[in-house]
């Protein structure tokens, strides 16, 4: 079975979420709603010296990420109709038809994935845009991204960077072994750090 | 991000610099692979077409938009995916602005009729009707003649075109128009550049000189930009955002940020920031050339061989034995005989002295060293000669001229030039600083040369009695200082008549008469060349995605329909030529320039390709400036570059400031606070208040596009230390207020701003009733913003706000 996955090199992005546009763009979605994320996060204080100058440590990163399309997803294991499910590709979607929306993939996805959406009926996430990459395309995302940040692809001849993505806000990797794979920049922070804090929670709720 | 040097530069076939020979060896033949559709437009017919376009909308850039249509409508939007996709390569991609066009195209903003200003109403009531093309044109037509015939045609003002800059078009045919009845008076500078370019770069150079882009960047070098964000609002796959990001992972390049706020190039790329107090560049400069001057670090042969004004041996001979070069300002010999030591310039900018002193030893060993800055720096109180200031750095250490520098000015160097829709030649001859119009309205003859820049007369004859606005935001969003200028609209003995032309109903169409519905450039013909001037070269061949909604009609016909009335259309038109014939005709000009130079596809190859980009070799060459400055001396009073400029010597004997405007006009680049600097927050007005360009607009073009207000919010930073003491939380509904007006938006929390300062992105639109207190709704900055104008450019100094915050329920 080929599995692909997602790689984001962080010390490439700049926040500027052309990826999410994009996707919006053309998967057409609503305002509430988006399959790829990205959380801005952000820690360090600010100290004034006697002589009122200012000195910090704070810093702040970027991770941009979509679904997993994990070894061992939350969302199917949860599923009671069988409708999430892993393809013969390794990509995690729905079956619309077997989906009844009543929303566990959405309570159980660590990664914010899975949605249900209310005026269709069952839920909707990102499938990797199956239809463009059976049609030997990349994902809108990577494809959109001017700083070449991502890639998709099979697992084996992907990047693969610093390894499965261990750094926050996203969940310890052992959780649900994800098919997403990060080069990690300087600021970040491991996965459940509490010395950083989501800085754009309005931007990814 | 363009003013009108630049504009006219880029657009101006360029020969001289060899980009041409660079490009047939980098690029070659256009061989991007043939896509299907592009040639006819692609309208209801059940299928998907990809029909080629290009984003226009003055953030430097012109990325090329892959547009696929489906009976009529767009369904969504790719950008460049053919050319060199890996990391390196260059790929004019959009970035989330352009990827959002979809829902600005067919937002409930756009106009879709003409209107005009309902009878019994004032300007700013917000009270329109539906008319007729054919009433809207006549009533144009008749007013233009009314007006010339009673004030002349230097009482005619056609405003800058900032939301369609990138096309040959812009405003062009009002011009065209007009320059065949008698003309009218025209602008010098931008709100972009205006110090820039017509306040530091004449006088340090002669002229823009010297910028190279990031693309010249040599390996394990440095980076100094000051108040400069490439990756914040350039950040196109072919900007210079890309360039650095690139040059920082492959050239192992280290980037140094000074910025009151955290750039993007400040986080996951890790380039360190340096906070700053806004508004104190000159003053960190100083303290930089103090360090240096005492370490041996400043590059004396090269001061004595290129340079006027460093010190006492290299200062013009009539201003000898005073005192008065940079040397003797900052060593406390001249001027305010006040030592600009490194302790000196860390009391005004916050910069730990111990920060200040390292960084001077960083600059002054780095070879070579890339210093260069931002427009937003300029725009400050006395902005001329804070840009003049980082310019007179990168000269105290001998880097500018060769690879690996630029001019201590902007970056920029080489792209495609593409001639715009010829204008004419206009009779008037008299200029007004851009940023000045609100005043030539309301004080007509009173704006003179030396006291407002007036250039070419003595004094302006006329205040401006008709005003047009096409495919801008100026009245009410854009122009510092909303309530002062809507002031001067709402009085109609004033400005007789005023026309806005554009895409959507932003609040600056509440103080038109007569408002026109356009057609965005993706729906109709358009031809760009890239945009940005970074060593691309690139032409965009954007074909209309489908047939013209409701009654929007583009410009250059509409302005047919206007010489018509006039009875000039022949000349206008050159013969009955359409919008798509002048693409063809400019387009096969340049073809034909380039001659055997390179192999440019004919115009149909292009429409069929719908875009090519290529990259340019920068150039290895050094300034022939720098080879030899007595063969080739530059274009200023010395020939030399200036750090003591002789010009604004004289100036400073002749010119004329308001007391109260706080400036000054010094012939070296003196720190000069001006008003609402750091230096005059009060219990009332506690903060500065800074706005800046955004990643999710471009100026205030995009700004209600309900995707980017997602996931870019309009946002106020505050400092934690400041928001404990002010009692803010994060996603607090607050109200900004500094002297000139009041503004709601929300409250952001965090490290990415130096406390003291609250920044907020400008180009929000603004929301707010022309009577009462005014609070605009809209989160528009230009609420808060001043008439600050800078001593030399009489460009603006808006940036400088001081100004409070506070939390309102709701």
């Amino acid at each position: 079975m080929t599995q692909y996955g997602f790689y984001f090199d962080a010390t490439r992005c700049t926040g500027c979420k052309t990826c999410e546009a994009a996707c919006r763009d053309y998967h057409d979605l609503p305002l509430d709603l988006t399959y790829r994320h990205v959380y801005e996060l952000e820690g360090g204080t600010w100290t004034q010296a006697a002589d009122g100058t200012w000195t910090t440590d704070s810093y702040t990163f970027y991770t941009s990420f979509a679904c997993s399309h994990c070894d061992d997803p939350a969302c199917t294991q949860v599923c009671p109709t069988g409708a999430m499910h892993k393809g013969d590709d390794g990509l995690v979607s729905v079956d619309t038809h077997r989906c009844i929306g009543c929303g566990y993939c959405e309570l159980a996805c660590p990664y914010g994935n899975p949605h249900v959406d209310r005026d269709k009926g069952h839920s909707v996430k990102c499938d990797g845009c199956a239809s463009r990459v059976a049609a030997g395309e990349q994902p809108v995302c990577v494809e959109a991204c001017s700083m070449r940040a991502l890639e998709f692809g099979p697992v084996e001849k992907l990047n693969q960077g610093d390894g499965r993505a261990a750094v926050a806000p996203l969940p310890d990797p052992s959780v649900t072994t994800p098919n997403f794979y990060i080069k990690n920049c300087a600021a970040a922070q491991p996965s459940g750090s509490t010395s950083c804090v989501v800085a754009n929670e309005a931007e990814v709720k | 991000m363009l003013d009108t040097s630049m504009t006219l530069n880029r657009r101006t076939f360029v020969k001289a610099t060899g980009a041409l020979g660079a490009l047939a060896a980098a690029g070659g033949v256009a061989s991007s692979a043939l896509f299907s559709g592009g040639a006819e437009p692609a309208f209801a017919d059940g299928e998907e077409h990809i029909v080629w376009s290009h984003c226009h909308v003055n953030c430097g850039g012109a990325c090329v938009l892959q547009c696929h249509v489906k009976d009529g409508e767009l369904a969504y939007v790719e950008s460049d995916n053919t050319g060199d996709a890996s990391f390196g390569g260059v790929q004019a991609r959009a970035c989330l602005r352009g990827r959002s066009i979809r829902p600005w195209l067919g937002s409930a903003d756009r106009l879709n009729y003409p209107m005009k200003r309902a009878q019994g109403t004032k300007r700013g009531d917000g009270q329109y009707e539906r008319i007729s093309w054919d009433e809207a044109l006549d009533t144009i037509a008749s007013e233009f003649t009314r007006i010339k015939e009673q004030y002349g045609n230097e009482a005619i003002f056609i405003q800058e075109c900032s939301g369609v800059e990138q096309n040959i078009m812009m405003n062009n045919p009002f011009f065209r128009l007009f320059n065949l009845l008698g003309g009218e008076v025209t602008r010098y500078g931008s709100y972009s550049s205006a110090s820039i370019s017509f306040g530091a770069y004449p006088y340090v150079y002669g002229k823009s000189w010297g910028n190279r882009s990031f693309k010249t960047l040599q390996d394990d070098q440095l980076v100094v930009m000051f108040g400069f964000a490439p990756n914040d609002m350039r950040m196109a796959g072919d900007g210079p955002g890309y360039d650095l990001n690139v040059a920082r992972e492959k050239k192992r390049v280290r980037i140094i940020n000074i910025d009151p706020r955290r750039t993007e190039t400040c986080t996951n790329l890790g380039a360190e920031w340096i906070p700053i107090v806004p508004g104190t560049d000159a003053a960190l400069v100083a303290g930089l050339t103090h360090e240096l001057i005492e370490s041996n670090l400043v590059d004396l042969e090269f001061l004595h061989t290129y340079v006027t004004g460093f010190d006492e041996d290299t200062m013009p001979e009539d201003a000898k034995g005073a005192n008065a070069s940079y040397y003797d300002y900052v060593m406390g010999t001249g001027y305010d005989k006040v030592e600009k030591t490194p302790a000196w310039a860390s009391s005004i900018t916050r910069i730990p002295e111990e920060r200040i002193k390292r960084l001077a030893h960083e600059i002054g060993e780095a070879k070579p060293c890339f210093i260069c800055q931002g427009l937003g720096m300029q725009r400050h109180a006395n902005g001329d000669n804070a840009s003049r200031a980082v310019m007179a750095l990168a000269l105290m250490v001998g880097q500018v001229g060769k690879p690996g520098t630029t001019s201590g000015g902007t970056i920029g160097n080489g792209g495609i030039g593409l001639d715009s829709l010829p204008t004419g030649t206009n009779p008037v001859k008299t200029k007004i600083p851009q940023y000045l119009w609100p005043e030539a309205i309301r004080d007509g003859a009173k704006l003179t040369r030396e006291h407002d820049g007036v250039q070419n007369a003595d004094a302006l004859k006329v205040g401006i009695k008709m005003l047009v606005n096409y495919g801008n935001n100026m009245m009410a969003n854009q122009n510092g200082d909303i309530n002062f200028t809507t002031d001067i609209l709402r009085d109609e003995s004033l400005c007789e008549f005023i026309v806005q032309y554009d895409v959507a109903w932003t609040d600056s169409c509440n103080w038109a008469d007569i408002v026109l519905p356009d057609l965005t450039p993706q729906e109709t013909y358009s031809l760009t060349a890239a945009g940005e001037t970074n060593d691309v070269a690139g032409i965009r061949f954007g074909q209309p995605l489908y047939e013209p909604k409701f009654e929007r009609r583009e410009v250059y016909e509409v302005c047919g329909e206007l010489a018509r009335r006039l009875g000039v259309y022949d000349e206008y038109s050159a013969g009955g030529m359409t919008r798509e014939d002048w693409c063809r005709k400019l387009y096969d000009e340049l073809r034909e320039d380039a001659g055997d130079d390179y192999d440019l596809p004919t115009y149909d190859e292009g429409v069929a390709m719908g875009a090519f980009t290529y990259d340019i070799e920068p150039s290895a060459k050094v300034d022939p400036f720098i080879e030899d400055p007595v063969a080739n001396p530059l274009k200023t009073a010395t020939g030399k570059a200036q750090i003591f400029s002789p010009e604004i010597a004289e100036m400073a004997k002749t010119w004329k400031l308001d007391e109260s405007e706080k400036n000054a006009i010094t012939p070296i680049p003196v720190y000069v606070p001006g008003p609402d600097s750091a230096e005059d927050v009060t219990d009332e007005y506690p903060f500065q208040i800074l706005d800046y360009h955004c990643k999710g607009t471009t100026h205030s073009t995009y700004a209600h596009n309900p995707v980017l207000n997602k996931i870019t919010p309009f946002q106020a930073w505050i400092n934690p230390i400041d928001a404990e003491r002010m009692g803010i939380a994060d996603l607090d509904r607050v109200r900004l207020t500094s002297a000139q007006g009041s503004m709601i938006t929300q409250a952001r929390v965090t490290n990415r701003v130096i406390p003291g300062v609250i920044v907020h992105p400008q180009g929000a639109w603004h929301r707010a009733p022309a009577e009462g207190d005014r609070t605009d709704e809209g989160s528009c900055t230009n609420t808060l913003t001043s008439r600050q104008r800078n001593p030399i450019s009489k460009g603006t100094g808006q940036h400088s706000v001081i100004g409070t915050i506070e939390k309102v329920e709701g």
